[in-house]
């Protein structure tokens, strides 16, 4: 009883200025930031549409001819173009269905089986960031040229030339499934850790659920959201990729970009506009899925893994 | 109200899975994860429709048991017997018990009906049924509008209501409930434990309940198993767990108990705080004991003339706990009807006498028996 008076005591006097000091900076801190907000945005905006504009200007406008949209209608008869759209598509899509297929089984066995092995697992999956695109095609190639010798006897040598089909090479699959599984990993591993994974598991065998039965309707239905943000990455990674495809000498979407900007420079600008606003409109798309998906189903809130890496891939892409 | 109604018309159309209990046995379980011993040769019955609670400290292995009862732990040795079928090594999803958890576990991704008729789903029940049984099960816990929420939509008590509905969805022969109430509030907790306790009694289901407070043991259980280490330490009524405890370690868990210096005499009984009290159970070899004696069980008087000090009076509305400090050395705890306790504030003298009746003694730790 008596402890309590001396520690009482000296809150009447303090509380004023404890009052007064929280609202001071409270009011500050609030003010400079929107000031901040709005010089940060203004900045970025600046930065992103200033060579938007510019380019879009440089595509419609020829000097002493006025406005033209040419360079935009003359794409679509462009040699090449729907096929190497299309190869792009295929290949995301191609490349999107393997990394599931191997991160989704492989992160929930773990999660429940073997959680000793996690870290294996987060190594593996993360190496793909520290090789450079050069390094693995460079293996690859190295791989290829060495394969048909060595192997020209066997049935393994069908294998290799199928592998490199022109028309839908699988040598591209693999390895942008291999630079596509840390973005996979990351944001799975951020949908797994939002749900309790073990007890939702125990609850549904508890219920009479098989274990086969589990995962399709309890595990993935609660990794739609990030199920959807790992297509989605994987998906701009696969539209935007150039190095592997042109060192090994295929022609998907960015390789064809390039290809034909050396020709026409002004169709090539108003092609890589429109290959923005394409790969736009599908991540919209894709997004808008998976924000459907996480709203019709209440799943927790979306894993900050998957805004966090973000923009790993996008920078990496230019 | 709508529980009991709900639940008799409920029981003539049950057929082959009835929820009429099943009688559960553990016979010599032992599981060890690495050094821990989590069961250590567990013996214990659940007898057909009761309430069983599984009382002991953390660690004791109390939900350790459980899992083995639901298939998700695989015991080193020992067997699960349900109505003395052997089902050690049945599948989790083909046992028929239903269990609720004490994390909350209901599907984020289902809505409150769609969790409840989830295991109908499972075994491929048509849609109209599903939906009605899903209806009928959340009237029983009592939240009948509740079908459309999500489990984020939910308080806690709610969650846990959804996850009982769900758990008896199935018509399973056993209840689990893992302390399915320890993360809800006080009075939460208070009206969800006699909900559950009147579901079981009119459904007449075997239910094992895992707690480790001493209080929802009591106040709920038909019997209540307390375990320590692994083992069991007596299994009996609330009642007589109370009066009647078994091992020095069940009296201390259960209620609370005052040790007091004694002396063995050569005639088998105790000289304690200056009386002489017959022993129950076991004599030990040492002549310098403890005697166990519980707060109700020692009476406090004021008296100038006493040898004992208040030290403290707690207030516990008919009862007035006060604590009181021995000539020798020690304190201790007396239960005294609040209206005999005006006197006994802190600094006054009383005299302590315990109550004449048999008390149980455990070695003196000084002694070396
Ligand atoms: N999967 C596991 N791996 C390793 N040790 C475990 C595991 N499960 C339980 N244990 C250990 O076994 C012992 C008994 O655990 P159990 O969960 O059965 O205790 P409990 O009686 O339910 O305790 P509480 O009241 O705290 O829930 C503990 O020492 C615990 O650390
Ligand atoms: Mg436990």
């Amino acid at each position: 009883m008596a402890a309590l008076t001396p520690t009482a005591a000296p809150a009447p006097g303090g509380t004023p200025r404890r009052a007064r000091d929280p609202k001071a900076v409270r009011v500050r801190a609030r003010r400079r930031p929107r000031v901040w907000r709005g010089a940060v945005l203004a900045l970025a905006g600046l930065y992103f549409l200033v060579p938007l504009l510019s380019s879009f200007v440089f595509t419609v406008h020829t000097p002493g001819q006025g406005v033209s949209f040419a360079a935009y209608t003359g794409i679509l008869s462009a040699e090449g173009f729907t096929r190497s759209l299309l190869l792009s598509l295929g290949l995301a899509a191609a490349t999107i269905l393997l990394a599931l297929l191997l991160a989704v089984p492989a992160l929930v066995g773990v999660r429940l089986g073997a959680p000793r092995l996690r870290p294996l697992v987060e190594i593996v999956c993360m190496l793909p960031l520290v090789v450079p695109p050069i390094a693995l095609v460079t293996g690859v190639t190295t791989v290829l040229r060495w394969g048909p010798d060595h192997l020209s006897r066997t049935p393994l040598y069908q294998t290799f030339l199928a592998v490199q089909n022109e028309s839908f090479p699988v040598v591209l699959v693999l390895a942008y499934t291999v630079l596509a599984l840390p973005f996979v990993y990351r944001s799975l591993d951020a949908g797994l850790r939002a749900v309790d994974v073990p007890t939702l598991v125990e609850a549904a065998r508890n219920c009479g659920a098989s274990r086969l039965y589990v995962i399709l309707r309890v595990i993935l239905p609660n990794l739609r959201s990030s199920l959807a943000g790992a297509s989605f990455l994987t998906l701009a990674l696969v539209l935007g990729e150039y190095t592997i495809a042109s060192l090994l000498g295929f022609r998907p979407f960015a390789v064809w970009i390039v290809s034909v900007s050396g020709a026409q420079a002004r169709m090539s600008v108003a092609v890589s506009l429109l290959s923005l606003l394409i790969t736009w409109a599908l991540l919209l798309l894709l997004s808008r899925a998976g924000t459907r998906a996480a709203s019709a189903t209440p799943a927790p809130p979306a894993p900050s893994g998957t805004s966090a890496s973000l923009t790993s891939p996008a920078s990496g892409k230019e | 109200m709508s529980l009991t109604s709900t639940a008799t018309e409920d029981r003539p159309e049950e057929g082959t899975t009835s929820t009429t209990g099943a009688l559960v046995e553990f016979r010599g379980l032992r599981r060890a994860f690495g050094p821990t011993v989590a069961l250590d040769g567990l013996d214990l019955t659940a007898r057909p429709g009761e309430l069983l609670a599984l009382l002991g400290p953390s660690g004791c292995g109390k939900t350790t048991a459980l899992r083995v009862l639901a298939g998700f732990e695989q015991p080193d040795s020992g067997e699960v017997l349900v109505d003395g079928e052997d089902i050690t090594r049945v599948p989790a999803n083909r046992r028929d018990a239903g269990m609720v958890f004490q994390s909350y576990s209901l599907f984020p991704h289902l809505n409150a009906r769609d969790n409840v008729a989830f295991g109908l789903r499972v075994r491929k029940v048509s849609a109209a049924e599903r939906r009605a049984r899903a209806a009928e099960l959340l009237d029983l816990v009592g939240l009948p509008e509740h079908g459309d929420r999500y489990p984020h939509q939910m308080s806690g008590g709610q969650q846990q209501r959804v996850a009982l509905a769900r758990a008896l969805a199935l018509r399973p022969r056993v209840l689990l409930l893992d302390e399915p109430l320890s993360a809800l509030d006080a009075k939460v907790r208070l009206t969800l434990r006699e909900e559950i306790r009147r579901l079981q009694l009119s459904l007449g289901i075997t239910t094992i309940f895992v707690t480790h407070d001493q209080e929802e043991a009591l106040s709920m259980a038909d019997r209540v198993a307390v375990l320590n280490a692994g083992r069991l330490e007596q299994c009996a009524p609330p009642a007589e767990l109370y009066e009647r405890p078994a091992t020095a370690f069940v009296a201390e868990f259960v209620g609370t108990m005052n040790r007091l210096a004694g002396r063995l005499t050569d005639g088998g009984q105790v000289e304690v705080a200056g009386v002489t009290l017959p022993v129950d159970g076991e004599l030990p070899a040492s002549r310098e004991v403890e005697v166990l004696i519980r707060p109700e069980n020692i009476t406090a008087t004021a008296d100038p003339a006493g040898t004992a000090t208040v030290v403290s009076a707690s207030f516990f509305g008919s009862v007035t706990r006060v604590l009181l400090d021995l000539p020798g050395g020690g304190s201790v705890k007396s239960d005294v009807p609040s209206r005999d306790a005006g006197e006994l504030v802190p600094g006054v003298r009383a005299t302590v006498e315990p109550a004449r009746r048999p008390v149980l003694v455990v070695p003196a730790p000084g002694s070396g028996a």
